[in-house]
């Protein structure tokens, strides 16, 4: 079965792609073939096993963590990001809290300052590498099939068709979930988590994993607060219950205003590496 | 449904350990799973069968030890059981806190034969 996906299909997994490039590279899954969902008998496990105690049974005491290879290859990104002075950001949202907005006017409007690189991950679709490419910024596309979230070995594979210079910005926009993303370390230096103002306030204690796992979360959609029955206040203080040391900024990506201090921010921690 | 790669990850990790072993399956195998990792036990199970079909843990019965939440908060140093990463500190009321455990999520052991 295909981890990324679920799928028992063997042609579902990650798909990293350039815009204008036909071939995809196909990264490295395991699938195991088909399979059927067969959902009796969850919790307590309704196998039949032989409980043979022969010579040969032994017990390992393994004590080793899931998430492992994940973070070892996040490990291995962090360290390359770090030789060549990359400052990477990972975008986390739910789907249309205008990520994919924010990333646009930060990049028309910074591009002239600062190197940025972007790698963009979707279920499906090219359409917002072909945004950040219209930009003249390099992007790469990791279309993850039904996958949820991104993860380090498909940052590993896109990082090395980027072909990055030193002392840029790396954005690596999540897939929209806000979720199962929260526990891929994908070797990035900041978490960025997004939030718009039509989401309601308390989605921070909703999803608090992702809201616990960001340093930064930025307030979309500022423009909107007055059609909206929502006070940014309010989302703050759910934000800070779940993570007391968020740095905030509230933002229009539509209208520009607040972009400034965001700008800001990235551009001193630039000049501070 | 991140849950699946959590499941695969268990698969790999079982699937190595037999072959460093030098053993053909897995008759049990025993998780850790803290309250705060942000994993569903429920959908753990859900995808559990599918995960660990045509694998060396087929026909293992799993395990899951579910660990609970602990944080001692910054300001004050009481250590309190957490149920929400959101929790404040009974004593005092303050967010700021360190988890002490809860964020388990481990392959403790595993019996094969």
């Amino acid at each position: 079965m295909c981890g990324t996906c679920g799928c028992g299909a063997e042609n579902n997994g990650p798909i990293i792609s350039i815009p204008g490039e036909e071939h995809h590279a196909h990264a490295d899954h395991h699938h195991h073939g088909e399979h059927s969902h067969s959902h009796d008998e969850h919790h307590h496990d309704g196998h039949s096993h032989s409980h043979e105690h022969d010579h040969h049974h032994k017990v390992l005491e393994i004590e080793q963590d899931i998430l492992q290879n994940n973070q070892l290859l996040a490990a291995r990104n962090r360290g390359y990001f770090e030789a060549k002075n990359i400052f990477a950001l990972n975008l986390v949202s739910s789907p249309g809290s205008g990520k994919t907005t924010l990333l646009e006017r930060t990049l028309a409007d910074l591009k002239d300052q600062l190197n940025f690189y972007v790698i963009e991950g979707d279920q499906q679709t090219l359409n917002d590498a072909n945004r950040i490419a219209a930009l003249d910024v390099p992007v790469v596309q990791i279309n993850t099939g039904k996958g949820c979230h991104l993860e380090s070995d498909m940052v590993y594979d896109a990082v090395k068709k980027l072909n990055m210079e030193d002392n840029s910005i790396l954005m690596i926009e999540n897939v929209g979930n806000l979720v199962c993303p929260s526990m891929f370390d994908l070797g990035e230096n900041k978490r960025v988590v997004i939030i718009s103002t039509t989401e309601g306030e308390d989605k921070p204690i909703k999803y608090p994993d992702m809201f616990h796992t960001s340093d930064i979360c930025i307030i979309n959609k500022i423009d909107l607060l007055p059609y909206v029955n929502i006070k940014v206040e309010n989302i703050k203080k759910y934000a800070l219950q779940v993570n007391p040391k968020l740095l905030f900024f509230e933002v229009s990506a539509t209208t520009g205003e607040g972009m400034k201090a965001w700008y800001n921010w990235l551009k001193t921690l630039k000049a501070q590496r | 449904m991140h849950e699946l790669s959590i499941a695969l990850g268990i698969v790999k990790i079982a699937e190595d350990e037999t072959a460093k072993a030098k053993a053909k399956k897995v008759t049990k195998i025993e998780l850790e799973i803290g309250v705060l990792t942000g994993i569903e036990i429920d959908s753990l199970n859900f995808i559990w069968e599918s995960a660990i079909k045509d694998t060396v843990l087929e026909f293992a019965e799993k395990e899951i030890m579910v660990i609970k939440g602990k944080g001692k908060c910054v300001d004050c140093d009481t250590e309190f059981e957490m149920e929400n990463l959101f929790d404040p500190c009974p004593n005092c009321n303050s967010y700021f806190k360190g988890i002490l455990q809860g964020k388990e999520l481990r392959v403790k052991a595993l019996e094969v034969i």
